[in-house]
């Protein structure tokens, strides 16, 4: 269990990572296809056969064969407890034959299910309690630098199959549902902080409009971004504006896409990752923050002060300060976190309230300020994982079109949630 | 509209009791003095459940900011679409908040600072709670 061997550095002062820097990320991969859903029929397109399609391309990225492989760290479904970005399979629709006979390979992939399929003969270390792709770098690098595994496979499932996403056909509000439904409360959680952020700086949804525009063309340049792969054509500050409410001030264009889709990640020693192909990209630090509002719901002043305690922990903890960031990768799903996060952290020189002002100006890849340079889940549907998958190919030079023109060094990536986030740490140097 | 009722649970049932003879209650940890709401078993601050009693309130507050949903996943709401989500802080303590969907007032015209007061609304045959209504 991932909470038994109390990984998370989340209380202060958390002090400088004892393993920074000799944990490295040694290889990347990605299934070859970002679908919108799983069809319930190509068993070739399974959200367990898309992990082990992206664990043997990381395996390939690093440069190891099954034999090295020694841990499996995974979150099972890209959520807490195993729990998928989307629905359960069952129990209302019948499973499959072996190995799709539970909803473990369906809608959320364990590492016991990895290593069975994969026939990985000397894992001696398996965790399946990640969390999001942010907690779950932090639990691989933790477990890696605690020495419980030398060459970690690191998957991350993002599954979504039929049927529109959450609903909720209840006329019974129970348990937490029964201080919100009975009032129809829901995504108008991130409308309201959005408008007390509004009211508070004096801005607007449409100032949302260049950064939004500029993710969708930046993920249009990562090969397994959903929109790259079914929707290349571009998308204009037209189309943002022109986007029908969720709960204002969040609209369409301001809620990630759910997808299909599998990646991988090889996280090992530094020692180690001298043998293997890529350069690789070192783990200076992982922090992590989970809060509860005092009441009802998240203010803006909930959301500031725990980004803020989040940011400083993160500083703390990598022994790094703002101007030493070159890639920076705050999440955005939903868009207006990354303003929150951006802010917190001081990006660029950004403070409280400045991160419409900070859209406004240069951000393009090319420019000075080139935030989510992978296109976060906006630009890419909601994988997650091109927030680990850009910051290690900027700093490794390889990131093709998206290759930022600044330096490249170090990089800082955070999500999930204002209310539950973990930070991560890069830098092309150990020290 | 049919929408969802609260199911009242062992720690909730007093709060929803309460609604229903239109009194607006709060936990409050006798030992921290602190409210709680919505309630817990036990007080968040100090931990303990043995000091935690029920506090009338004054039935007023503020409107601090709001939402209007135009898709919703509570399927029951759907066919209210748009509609108001209002957030009330509580007057005697700005960081207790409530729910309105300000019955009246049209969607998005929300006066954010204006003081409310509580209103009772019947969800079912046996069930009111707890709604605002804009003081002139
Ligand atoms: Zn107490």
């Amino acid at each position: 269990m991932a909470r038994a061997i109390h990984w998370e550095r989340n209380e202060d002062p958390v002090g400088i990572w004892e393993h920074r820097g000799k944990v490295v990320l040694a290889g990347a991969g990605h299934s070859k296809n970002t679908d919108r859903r799983w069809d319930g029929v190509s068993m070739d397109r399974t959200l367990g056969a898309y992990v082990i399609e992206a664990a043997r391309a990381a395996m390939d990225d690093a440069g190891i064969s099954p034999e090295d492989v020694d841990g499996i760290v995974t979150s099972a479904g890209g959520q807490p407890a195993h729990m998928s970005l989307g629905s359960q399979w069952g129990p209302l629709r019948p499973f499959f034959d072996a190995p799709y006979d539970s909803e473990d390979g369906l809608t959320y992939v364990t590492a016991e299910w990895i290593q069975k399929q994969m026939n990985l003969p000397n894992v001696q270390y398996t965790n399946s309690h990640g969390e999001t792709v942010w907690n779950l770098i932090g639990l691989a690098a933790q477990v890696v630098g605690d020495s419980r595994c030398e060459v970690c496979l690191v998957p991350y499932p993002n599954g979504n199959i039929e049927g529109r996403y959450h609903q909720n056909p209840s006329l019974e509000a129970r348990g937490g549902a029964q201080w919100s439904n009975p009032w129809g409360w829901g995504l108008s959680g991130q409308g309201f902080v959005f408008d007390q952020y509004a009211r508070k700086y004096g801005t607007n949804h449409e100032r949302m409009a260049p950064f939004v525009v500029q993710e969708h063309a930046n993920g249009l340049l990562w090969p397994y971004s959903y929109y790259a792969q079914h929707e290349p054509g571009p998308f204009t500050t037209e189309d943002y504006l022109n986007g029908r409410w969720i709960a204002r001030d969040l609209s369409i264009f301001d809620c990630d896409r759910p997808v299909q889709a599998g990646a991988c990640y090889i996280v090992t020693t530094a020692e180690r990752a001298k043998d293997m192909k890529q350069q690789p990209v070192y783990i200076l630090d992982h922090t992590e923050s989970a809060f509860t509002p005092r009441s009802l719901v998240q203010t803006l002043d909930d959301t500031e002060s725990w980004t803020d305690i989040q940011a400083k922990r993160s500083y703390a903890g990598s022994g790094l300060r703002p101007e030493d960031i070159d890639v920076f990768a705050p999440y955005d799903g939903f868009a207006v976190f990354t303003q929150y996060f951006l802010e917190a952290f001081g990006w660029r020189g950004v403070k409280r309230g400045e991160a419409h002002d900070f859209y406004a100006d240069d951000i393009t890849l090319k420019g000075p300020n080139p935030i989510n340079s992978g296109g976060g889940n906006m630009g890419t549907g909601r994988m997650r994982t091109v927030f680990i998958t850009d910051p290690m190919e900027q700093l490794q030079g390889r990131a093709g079109d998206r290759q930022v023109d600044i330096k490249a060094e170090v990089a800082v990536t955070i999500g999930v949630l204002p209310s539950n986030a973990a930070a991560l740490a890069f830098s092309t140097s150990p020290d | 509209m049919p929408r969802p009722i609260p199911v009242p649970d062992a720690i909730s049932k007093p709060f929803w009791d309460a609604c229903n003879e239109r009194r607006l209650i709060i936990q409050v940890c006798t030992m921290c003095d602190r409210r709680q709401f919505p309630p817990e078993a036990e007080c968040r601050e100090c931990g303990w459940q043995f000091h935690l009693d029920w506090m009338e309130t004054s039935g007023r507050g503020t409107i601090v900011g709001f939402s209007i949903t135009y898709d919703s996943r509570i399927m029951a709401w759907q066919e209210e679409q748009p509609f108001n989500n209002a957030v009330v802080a509580l007057e005697e303590d700005p960081e207790i908040n409530f729910f309105s969907n300000l019955p009246g007032i049209p969607v998005g015209e929300v006066p954010v600072g204006a003081t409310v007061e509580v209103d009772f609304i019947s969800v079912s045959d046996d069930q009111l709670i707890p709604e605002w209504k804009v003081v002139e």
